[in-house]
């Protein structure tokens, strides 16, 4: 079978494999750098060439509400949004998780206001890592398109049942054009199992309410079921990679290593600087230094186990992360990082870094520079503590 | 799991459902309730520290009670004073005590009472 190639931009790509899925209900609000998503579905939405119920709302609250009533009647829900759009809608995606929808979100990361920036950082997505969500990062447009289509095969399974968030990143991976090999809908309906099969849905006939109070002493139970889930999602995310490489060629990891087998020093990150970081190991390794990196893909739930043994002959690891948190011990991603290698005998060095916060470009003499630094402190044993990596005092 | 519980079920059988306790893998998923009128199992009237009394020849028999309530703790079955209309009682099983019906009675004909 000849395959179906296209030129697409990040956005493009997501619109495209909302399209082969052909969701039931799609509500969204527009905000830069996602509204191309929506605005290329709603094309599809005009020319007959989807079945959708496309409703315009007036805000991300109303966005996420209208996936969560069309979500609880049984419908297959798509919907996308960034930074303050996502924090506009924060309330409904607690509800989401813990009322096990399996809706499917992509974010278009993009940086936090104050001030307003509108270019690519994780920190939206990561600002609800806690709310019970599975979250994918993609490297690429073809990577953005599989994980649309993958979330709704993973958020559906009877074993998880939850929503799905698709990370790709604002502007770098959203409007940047690349090669995106295309699925057709047969191919894509029979993966996912043809339509949705809720098992509690709000039915005339078998009448059910949803998202009800609970009181002291039954909120932990119903809440820990979200534990459970996340806890089979690590299997069943696994299973349906294995069932994607053999449908479309393309192997993925929760964990993935490049070039680790006999690394001295490591760097780990997501979303478009794994891109990055693979180029600035190509470049070293030229060089002589025995460096790999470790690209994180499913940032929740969070995989521990396979981190801890990326780094079992590890001096030192260097966590770069293009997102921000403030007051903590540490940054989101190097947060989880140092807590999965606590319990594990696995003790790299760590050097903390974030970096192109806002967009701000990092390039290969800043991963050359953060190499430099952090193997400077590595061979005296010391640790590189949180650093702002270029931000100007 | 939640495919496994009963859709119809009696009182008392809901009674000892509620007793139980049941943990997170037996709860339904997300908590939800799978069963319609649920709601008629907790008996709330011992919520209310007022109660409706109505005054019967003020009742001009106008429904707005009855539609206002929200608990439908109203209940319109019976000509109480044989004029051919119908006249309210409350159901103090569920009647919180808001005191809406009174406030919306347009003759004044419902009193609310300290319990």
């Amino acid at each position: 079978m000849a395959k179906k190639l296209k030129a697409l931009t990040g956005d493009d790509a997501v619109a495209y494999a909302a399209k082969v899925v052909n969701p039931d209900v799609v509500a969204a609000y527009p905000i830069t750098p996602q509204t191309i998503i929506v605005e290329k579905f709603s094309e599809f939405v005009n020319d007959g060439e989807v079945d959708t119920e496309f409703v315009p709302v007036e805000s991300e609250h109303s966005a996420m509400s209208t996936c969560v009533g069309s979500s609880t009647a049984g419908a297959r829900v798509f919907t996308s949004s960034a930074s303050q759009g996502i924090l506009l809608m924060y309330e409904i995606l607690y509800i989401a998780s813990s009322s096990r929808l399996p809706i499917v979100m992509a974010v278009a990361n993009r940086a936090i206001s104050a001030p307003i920036n509108i270019h690519g950082e994780l920190s939206d997505e990561l600002s609800f890592r806690d709310a019970g969500w599975i979250q994918f990062y993609s490297e690429s447009s073809q990577e953005a398109y599989d994980h649309t289509i993958l979330a709704f095969r993973i958020g559906e399974d009877k074993r998880v049942l939850l929503p799905v968030s698709v990370g790709l990143d604002g502007f770098i991976i959203t409007h940047a054009i690349e090669r995106v090999e295309m699925l057709d809908r047969e191919t894509v309906h029979k993966f996912l199992g043809g339509e949705r099969k809720a098992p509690l849905k709000l039915d005339w006939d078998n009448p059910v309410t949803f998202s009800l109070l609970a009181l002291p002493d039954y909120y932990m139970e119903v809440r820990y079921q979200v534990v459970e889930a996340l806890e089979q999602a690590k299997i069943v995310i696994k299973e349906i990679f294995a069932e994607w490489e053999k449908l479309t060629g393309r192997s993925y990891n929760p964990v993935e290593t490049y070039m680790m087998e006999d690394a001295e020093y490591a760097f780990i990150t997501m979303g478009a600087f794994s891109g990055n970081a693979k180029t600035a190991v190509d470049e070293l390794r030229a060089k002589g230094e025995k460096v790999g990196m470790i690209k994180i893909r499913v940032h929740r739930p969070f995989f521990s186990e396979e981190i801890a043994e990326a780094c079992k002959n590890l001096k030192g690891l260097i966590s770069i992360e293009r997102a921000h948190t403030f007051g903590g011990p540490g940054f989101a991603v190097s947060q989880d990082i140092k807590s999965a290698l606590y319990y594990s005998k696995n003790h790299p060095l760590i050097a903390e870094y974030c970096a192109g916060l806002g967009g701000r470009d990092v390039l290969l003499p800043d991963w050359f520079q953060i190499y430099e630094d952090s193997k400077t402190a590595f061979q005296k044993g010391e640790h590189v503590k949180p650093v702002w990596y270029g931000v100007r005092e | 799991m939640p495919d496994g519980l009963k859709r119809m079920i009696t009182d008392e059988e809901f009674k000892k459902w509620v007793s139980e306790k049941w943990g997170s893998s037996k709860l339904p998923i997300g908590g939800c309730v799978p069963l319609a009128g649920s709601s008629k199992f907790f008996k709330t009237g011992d919520w209310a520290s007022k109660r409706p009394k109505l005054i019967l020849k003020a009742c001009i028999s106008c429904h707005n009670c009855y539609f206002y309530c929200p608990d439908s703790a109203v209940i319109w079955t019976d000509d109480l004073d044989g004029d051919g209309k119908i006249e309210p009682i409350f159901n103090y099983d569920y009647c919180k005590g808001c005191g809406v019906c009174a406030q919306e009675c347009p003759k004044d004909a419902i009193k609310m009472e300290d319990i």
